[in-house]
């Protein structure tokens, strides 16, 4: 081997070590512990600016969880050399070591100022006992986010579409929280990332693709599958009523109300799949509902949407009345309307 | 060597039991749900004396933890303030023990704990210390969906729906409690193999109800006893939110059966009740007729050697039930009412043996069931008033019994 060769492979070995070194630490992903800043895990090249590394990913959902009006900048990780394995009417199986991160963010000042203030950035992660869910808190400089175990309250505010500023008493969920929300079976599962909700054409940097085909190419998933449906968006109101409707109940409601979510407790099953009237809502009485009910008899009475509880639960704001039960401290007017809609024009 | 193997163990063990200790502060939330989230399993959370002010649910997922204060009257939870949770404290975890503290005020229910398997409420306090308000909590206790639950030596006023409330759960025993101010004192809910004793139900609208309700994951509640409980002056008006079960229930009734199969109810002091001492119906609303699974009749019921006193001087006739019964019972109300509500081929045809109702041995206790063929064609008098047709051989139901983990039962 002569001098020159040698230097060469050097030259490759230190530009491939270097390439490792700034890529994402699995590492950390896999061990026991959580590193006490999100950096460690080296997901971003520009963390503040939440510019990811070349095999971090960024998706978005066709009809996202309502989240205070919060921004979500999610990606998703997976490990070279593996994939996610497409699964009918269900969330991806991601290998262990995938991580699915969102960073929630609000606008700063008013609608013309781009610039975010970032609260907290969630990660779930697949160790090898399963998916794990931790939160990183961003710090006031916006230069790191840390861990955070047991909930925080942030206070903050939000500019709504006239450039009004809302007050908003902001929480981040403790680890027990994400829980209830994630548990399907009584294990954690991830939620959004279904292929029927990440169906569309996505303008990435190197121009617009559809997101199944770009996680293909990307090789986070094995194979394309054809005819893999679309849930509707819930804003497009080119889409038929009904499918936004229940597109909307199944991101915001159905992790919980299905029949392996926590709330199955109430009979009240909101998932896409479910087809059963009453299973649904319809004329089926409340169980445990307190003063959910509203003084209401049915969860929904189709053509009276003020006297369902099911749309009453979503504009109140009281802890024991309000749905989701975590997650949202300001009613989401959007949905409110969607719903109300819905029932309006229900027989 | 073996010595030496024996002794790291038990001295590892000692350690790894940790008591980790939480006073009053002001930021008690986050420290007590810290120090819930990094226990570790065999961990106790000690909550001293003193007054916790707290504006956001709790939670506990760790398996085999005791969370305990000093005392229901000192160690107090006071939820006035809550802004976030649907609950209290929520456990989502096995082998849990809570004892010796109070959780007032909530926004919701007091303590929920869902699918727990092992689940013990000891010495505990839930209260809505405004007195009966439907703006109150709907429970106090709410163990739903677990296994091997035991409430013992608990006090529960005030909820908007029941005290005690144990729903879709198996292997139960509620002992030693006393339930009052609530609309129900306490309610067994499409739940299997229960033991209410020594409790006392008083001033709540009605004392204790074992229902089961259609379509819900758990449903055919079966093999309930009711036992030994002093179910007294149930006389508040029912204060629950419209649009819940338990608005249906008059006040002053001491004992509502509805829908369950095996249940046995003796050796109970029920008394000074104004509607009705002990009900038996059936679910006979709409939604069981397209029910799957479910059975709304009560069947294989037993009521025997009850001390029954003082009852229907003061009828609740809001309600449907109590209006029904007063209009046929006419002067005199009954003690134990059954109406008689049954399948057609049943009514026409009569009972299965193993599923009639027995009644033996009710002290100084009137009667009346409906004959619900002769009402519904509007025949006059359509009732019957003599429980000697009810008599037969009581078939004890099994004891429950619940064994707790060895640390526990010091």
């Amino acid at each position: 081997m002569t001098k020159k060769v040698a230097t060469k492979i050097c030259i490759v070995f230190l530009f491939l070590s270097c390439n490792i070194y700034a890529s994402v630490n699995e590492e950390a992903i896999l061990s026991d512990d959580y590193p006490s800043t999100l950096s460690e895990f080296g997901f971003f090249s520009d963390q503040a600016k939440q510019i990811p590394e070349a095999d971090v990913l960024p998706y978005s959902l066709i009809t996202p969880l309502f989240s205070d009006y919060a921004n979500k900048n999610r990606f998703v990780y997976v490990p070279q050399g593996q994939t996610a394995e497409y699964q009918n009417n269900d969330v991806f199986k991601f290998p262990i070591g995938s991580v699915l991160i969102k960073t929630f963010s609000y606008k700063k000042k008013n609608v013309n100022n781009s610039e975010k203030q970032l609260i907290e950035t969630r990660l779930l992660l697949n160790k090898k006992n399963g998916w794990n869910a931790v939160t990183y808190v961003w710090n006031k400089n916006q230069d790191e986010a840390f861990l955070n175990i047991a909930g925080k309250t942030v206070l903050t505010e939000y500019f709504d579409e006239s450039g009004m500023p809302i007050n908003i008493r902001y929480r981040v969920p403790n680890k027990n929280q994400c829980k209830e929300c994630h548990l399907k079976n009584n294990s954690l599962v991830p939620i959004g990332p279904k292929p029927r909700n990440l169906n569309r054409m996505v303008h990435y940097s190197d121009g617009p693709m559809n997101q199944l085909l770009k996680w293909e190419t990307m090789n986070l998933t094995a194979e394309n599958h054809e005819d893999i449906p679309s849930v509707a968006d819930f804003t497009n109101s080119n889409e038929s009523l009904d499918k936004r409707a229940r597109a909307y109940l199944d991101i915001n409601c159905g992790h919980c109300h299905s029949k392996t979510g926590s709330a199955n407790t109430t009979g009240l099953y909101l998932n896409l799949n479910e087809s059963n009237k009453k299973s649904i809502g319809i004329f089926k009485p409340p169980v445990a509902a307190g003063r959910g009910t509203g003084s209401f008899k049915y969860s929904i009475v189709p053509g009276n949407p003020d006297q369902s509880i099911l749309l009453y639960r979503m504009i109140s704001g009281e802890p024991d009345i309000m749905m989701p039960e975590s997650g949202r401290a300001i009613a989401h007017q959007e949905g409110i309307d969607l719903i109300r809609e819905w029932i309006t024009a229900m027989e | 060597m073996r010595i030496l193997i024996i002794i790291t163990f038990f001295f590892s063990f000692d350690v790894l039991a940790d008591v980790i200790i939480v006073p009053p502060s002001d930021n008690a939330q986050e420290r007590i749900q810290e120090a819930l989230i990094l226990a570790n399993p065999g961990d106790e959370v000690h909550l001293t004396s003193g007054t916790y002010s707290i504006e956001d649910g709790l939670s506990l997922d760790i398996d085999n933890i005791i969370l305990s204060g000093e005392g229901h009257e000192n160690t107090i939870l006071d939820f006035t303030d809550q802004i976030t949770g649907a609950q209290g404290l929520l456990v989502t975890s096995n082998e849990v023990m809570l004892k010796d503290f109070a959780i007032i005020n909530t926004k919701g229910d007091a303590i929920k704990a869902i699918g727990s398997h092992g689940i013990y409420f000891i010495n505990l306090r839930t209260e809505w210390t405004g007195g009966p308000k439907s703006s109150n909590g709907a429970y106090g206790l709410y163990p739903v969906q677990s296994k091997d639950v035991l409430i013992d030596g608990c006090i529960a006023i005030g909820a908007s729906d029941a005290g005690i409330y144990v729903g879709q759960s198996e292997n139960i025993i509620v002992r030693n409690s006393r339930t009052e101010f609530n609309v129900a004192g306490i309610e067994i809910e499409n739940s299997y193999y229960a033991d209410v004793y020594n409790n006392i139900a008083q001033h709540n609208t009605g004392g204790i109800l074992v229902f089961d309700l259609p379509d819900l994951p758990q449903q055919g509640g079966h093999h309930i006893r009711v036992f030994n409980n002093q179910i007294l002056d149930n006389d508040t008006d029912n204060f629950a939110p419209e649009g819940n079960i338990v608005g249906e229930v008059p006040r002053g009734t001491g004992i509502i059966i509805m829908a369950n199969s095996d249940v046995e109810i003796f050796d109970n002091d029920i008394s000074g009740n104004g509607t009705m001492n002990i009900a038996i119906v059936s679910y006979s609303y709409e939604e069981a007729i397209d029910a799957t699974d479910y059975y709304p009749h009560p069947r294989g019921i037993q009521v025997h050697d009850n001390r029954l006193s003082n009852s229907g001087f003061n009828p609740d006739m809001d309600k449907e039930i109590a209006a029904i019964v007063k209009d046929l019972a006419k002067e005199t109300m009954p003690d134990i009412f059954w109406d008689g509500v049954l399948p057609l081929t049943q009514m026409i045809f009569g009972q299965p043996n193993e599923d009639r109702l027995v009644l033996m041995d009710n002290i100084d206790s009137s009667f009346m069931a409906i004959k619900p063929i002769q009402y519904m064609l509007s025949i006059p008098n359509p009732v019957t008033r003599d429980s000697i047709d009810f008599r037969g051989n009581i078939k004890p139901l099994d004891a429950v019994t619940i064994d707790l983990p060895s640390r526990y039962n010091d």
